[in-house]
């Protein structure tokens, strides 16, 4: 009897909790990742992120406004449970709720591509960090929508480069069965179209699988002469590591996705010889001296090992280009502005965004391309000695 | 994995008894231990864990209703893969091979060596539970609550007491599995769930009382997996599994060793 | 009872007055949805006995009809949720047949199986369902020519749905047929020698329960304007299950009861956590609820419903 009295209440003490008013002359910023479910390898770097810059924006005192003074920056971080339906229930409470100027979510391209209509209508900033290309195009009905990984298709305009040096004409393809490997599968068909390679054995894994086995002796039956992957690992290392132990030499070529410790990790010495296209986080130390993103690559790189104890991660990468994007923006925003106007500016300021070095690449937006980035973003990598290697064309 | 089945409940946290065991391996991996060692403490660890959670969920709540002990097997589930989560992280650990060196060759098949290692453990584990069960008197009396809890309490055994014991058992042999399964894998937070699912189809393949019926629908299970992924597309090989799982239990509702229980009727 | 429906109908109506976040709505919405999956389950489970670890199966038949016909053929959302239902019904009359001949852990695992198997479907079979990223831009609800566009109408739509289908399952088991099933659940055998055809009923009882999921999920694929496989796995079956447990199973009541205390708590937890706990995030919410559900099952262990029965005293026999 009482029993269930103390839970009634306990549960009523829940739902009535009032909600903390926002003041109103603060920026604040909704940010959502998936901590838990499937995707958290991708949303705890990035929460991890959010949580570092709120702490060190709350050291300093936030930051400058248009009129000289500072105002703190509030970031509101949530687990959308790698669910869509969760992801969109937090984007709805984050505008109309808490009032954000800037939505950055999500993790994954279904969770991101879910709460595009909900920005839009709202007339609020959304800025994805996941990959599809589909989250910021057709451009004329993404106004509000911005995102900062690299678009699958500069990934398979490397691979594709590499293998039109090697004058291949015959690769296989293994992608993981997700929308993550479907759509770079389809990046990687669009860019073969007409480029004289063709596709002789295709087949996909699940990302829980354990054995690719029977794939790989098919590859390896197939007569092509190198294979491209397109997963992230566990999954991935798997493929690699049962690649060797089949005694396959063809080059193995994998996409971004295995761009983590990980990867390695878990490949063991497999991974070795591995090559595959990647933003520059990766192989910061071996960059050239010239190029425009290395200090901010080295800086990122030790603040976020520093702060978290962990390797680095692009997936923090991304969280962070979207983060240091929407301060900047703020800079020229005031933020005692009305809602609306301020969310506006906001986003014009995003897309006036030009020659930002962060750790995805240089991004310059513009009203005709929301992600600002291209084929300079990335480069080319292999894996030596358990660690990722610049590899310039030369060296082909 | 079936030993969870004598006490009449399905236990959606086996799965995380087993990525408890590999994680704990992990993380004394550290601690340079000799191997052996190390396995044991893990087993052991775990183990308690197992018997600890018994107390504080299943044993309050012990007059209730199945479906209302299974509901609580599946929060225990969701809290232990939470915690993993916070303590260990997202990032997958590998596992060392127990013996490191190139897969074997019999004949045309190629395998690997903790493939051996797993073969042999299996082995291992099922004539340590046969003894068990036929001649041992915990053994005995376990079998006995599994069978008719009412008469085994009137003979004078503590059928909550066997609870607690089938809980540790099955925990300790979840991290054991855990433990020989992760150098082909990875040790993931999350692998629990995906290898508690294909426990359960394996006992249910070979019927839920008897051991050696699940190694067998195991056996079974892995080969129809990957025959199907030599023959059709690989990815529905899972498709397939689960199809076959679902035509044994239309042709043999008792599982495919389980004996005719229907008897009289 | 009748004043309980018109307090209910009443509270109801109002509340979307009282409530005006967006996301407190939202929630409601789903509150709603899960009302209806739910009390197919409680009809199932309660009354036939008979356990389904596949429901979501359903669910996503419905959401997939519904995305697929409106978006690739532009039938109206109407007719599709139609079809949905009719679809789901005669999927699980077909399955239905073998299944329900099994028993206990064995029904439990077929029923699983089911539901991932329809799963994989929903994923392998690209052409039709979009595969992993799922069917983008499904259209709003609209019935003769009004539309559903706003949060509030879609609660106004899901909330009278799951009130329709509480009393058509309210219906169902003062009918004939809830009667002969409580007689199956009590003992098969004597209900089978006193003529009763159980394995009819429990296939009727399981087309019913698979039809009202597929009503949910129609109605969440145009809610949520998107349909993605990712929300009709094993895991949203098993979810769908512990609400009916958590409710209860021995009343249709137990369906709205634990739709709603588990869709809250959820919400509640992601809402109250931060400030117990400075630092807590996805990992902390979610241990949290498992540890809550253990609670709760410990010291509720029939549900919500009886539970709140035994606190008020009341006297009168069960609700069955």
């Amino acid at each position: 009897m009482s029993r269930m009295r103390v839970l009634l209440l306990v549960v009523l003490a829940l739902v009535l909790t009032p909600l903390l008013v926002a003041s109103a002359q603060e920026y604040r910023i909704g940010f959502v990742s998936a901590i838990t479910g499937p995707a958290s390898s991708l949303g705890v770097p990035e929460r991890d992120v959010a949580v570092m810059i709120q702490k060190e924006l709350e050291g300093k005192g936030g930051i400058t406004g248009p009129d000289g003074k500072k105002y703190p920056v509030k970031i509101f971080v949530h687990d959308d449970e790698s669910k869509v339906d969760t992801t969109k229930r937090l984007v709805k409470k984050l505008i109309a709720e808490d009032g954000v100027h800037v939505v950055i979510a999500s993790s994954q391209s279904p969770t991101s591509l879910a709460v595009v209509p909900d920005a839009t209508e709202g007339k609020v900033p959304l800025i994805s960090m996941a990959s599809s290309h589909a989250i910021v195009t057709p451009i004329k009905e993404r106004f509000w929508v911005f995102k900062t990984p690299q678009s699958n298709i500069h990934v398979s305009a490397h691979q594709v480069r590499y293998l039109l040096a090697k004058r291949y004409t015959k690769i296989a393809s293994l992608y993981v069965n997700d929308a993550f490997g479907e759509d770079s599968r389809r990046g990687l068909a669009a860019t073969l179209k007409d480029s004289g390679i063709e596709v002789v054995y295709e087949d996909k894994f699940e990302q829980t699988d354990k054995d690719m086995t029977p794939q790989l002796t098919r590859v390896k039956a197939s007569g092509a002469q190198a294979l491209v992957v397109h997963a992230i690992p566990p999954a991935a290392s798997i493929v690699t590591k049962q690649f060797r132990d089949l005694g396959l030499t063809i080059p193995l070529i994998h996409n971004h996705g295995v761009g983590n410790k990980a990867f390695v990790d878990l490949a063991a010495g497999a991974a070795d010889g591995v090559i595959f296209p990647i933003g520059k986080m990766l192989v910061a130390e071996s960059l050239p001296d010239a190029d425009p993103q290395k200090k901010v690559l080295l800086d990122f790189v030790a603040w976020y090992e520093k702060g978290t104890g962990k390797p680095r991660s692009t997936f923090a990468g991304h969280a962070w280009d979207a983060l240091q994007m929407t301060l900047a923006a703020f800079a020229k925003v005031s933020p005692g502005a009305p809602l609306a106007e301020a969310r506006a500016r906001t986003r014009d300021e995003l897309e006036k965004v030009k020659s930002f070095a962060g750790t995805g690449g240089v991004f310059t937006m513009s009203p005709e391309d929301h992600v600002g980035l291209d084929e300079r973003s990335m480069v080319l990598v292999r894996i030596e000695g358990g660690t990722w290697k610049y590899w310039p064309p030369e060296k082909w | 994995m079936t030993i969870y089945n004598v006490t009449g409940i399905i236990n959606f946290a086996q799965g995380e008894f087993a990525m408890l065991g590999a994680m704990v391996l992990v993380s004394l991996g550290s601690l340079d231990l000799p191997r052996p060692l190390a396995v044991a403490l893990a087993v052991a660890a775990v183990t308690c864990v197992g018997g600890l959670l018994e107390r504080v969920t299943i044993h309050p709540a012990r007059r209730a209703s199945p479906v209302t002990l299974i509901i609580i097997t599946i929060g225990v589930d969701i809290s232990v893969r939470g915690i993993a989560l916070l303590v260990w992280g997202t990032d997958p650990y590998p596992l060392p091979p127990f013996t490191p060196g190139p897969p074997l060759r019999l004949g045309g098949a190629i395998i690997t060596r903790q493939g051996v290692w797993i073969l042999g453990t299996t082995a291992v584990t099922l004539a340590f539970l046969y003894l068990f069960f036929e001649h041992t008197y915990a053994g005995k009396t376990l079998r006995a609550c599994a069978i008719n809890p009412l008469s085994a309490r009137l003979s004078g055994i503590r059928p909550d007491r066997m609870s607690l014991c089938a809980f540790a058992l099955s925990a300790g042999l979840g991290a054991v599995a855990g433990i020989v399964i992760a150098p082909l894998t990875l040790v993931s937070y999350d692998m629990g769930l995906h290898l508690g699912l294909r426990g359960f189809i394996a006992a249910i393949m070979g019927g839920l009382v008897n051991p050696a019926g699940a190694v067998v629908g195991a056996l079974l299970l892995a080969v129809l997996e990957n025959l199907t992924g030599g023959l059709f597309r690989a990815a529905y090989k899972e498709a397939v599994a689960f199809l076959v799982l679902f035509l044994i239990l239309f042709f043999r509702p008792q599982g495919l060793f389980g004996r005719n229980r229907r008897g009289g009727l | 009872m009748r004043w309980t429906w018109a307090g209910s109908l009443v509270l109801l109506a109002l509340l979307p007055l009282v409530v005006r976040k967006p996301s407190y709505l939202d929630v409601l919405i789903y509150v709603g949805l899960y009302t209806i999956v739910t009390s197919g389950l409680c009809l199932l489970t309660g009354y036939a006995g008979q356990i389904s670890l596949g429901q979501a199966a359903f669910y996503g038949l419905g959401a997939y009809a519904s995305a697929i016909l409106t978006v690739g053929y532009g039938v109206p959302p109407w007719g599709a949720l139609i079809v949905g239902i009719v679809l789901a019904a005669a999927v699980a009359f077909v399955f239905g047949i073998p299944i329900l001949r099994l028993k206990g852990h064995y029904l439990a695992m077929a029923t699983l199986a089911f539901g991932i198997v329809v799963y994989l479907a929903f994923v392998e079979f690209t052409d039709l369902t979009g595969g992993p990223s799922g069917i983008p831009g499904v259209p709003p609800f609209s019935l003769l020519g009004f539309r559903f566009d706003s949060d509030v109408k879609r609660y106004y739509l899901t909330t009278s749905a799951a009130l329709l289908t509480l009393f058509v399952a309210r219906n169902v088991v003062d009918s004939r047929i809830g009667r002969a099933l409580r007689a199956v659940h009590g003992s098969e055998v004597a209900a089978e020698t006193l003529g009763v055809d159980t394995a009819k009923h429990k296939l009727q009882i399981f087309a019913l329960s698979a039809a009202m999921a597929s009503l949910a999920g129609s109605l969440y694929a145009h809610h949520l304007a998107l349909v993605s496989p990712a929300a009709f796995t094993f895991v949203a079956s098993v979810e769908f299950v512990v609400m009916a447990a958590v409710g209860g199973l021995a009343s249709v009541w137990g369906a709205p009861f634990g739709a709603a205390a588990i869709t809250i708590l959820t919400e509640a937890i992601r809402r109250v956590m931060p400030r117990l706990l400075s630092h807590a995030s996805g990992e902390h919410e979610v241990i949290a609820y498992g540890i809550l559900l253990v609670v709760i099952m410990i010291f509720l262990p029939e549900g919500l419903v009886a539970g709140l029965r035994a606190s008020l005293g009341a006297r009168r026999q069960p609700d069955r």
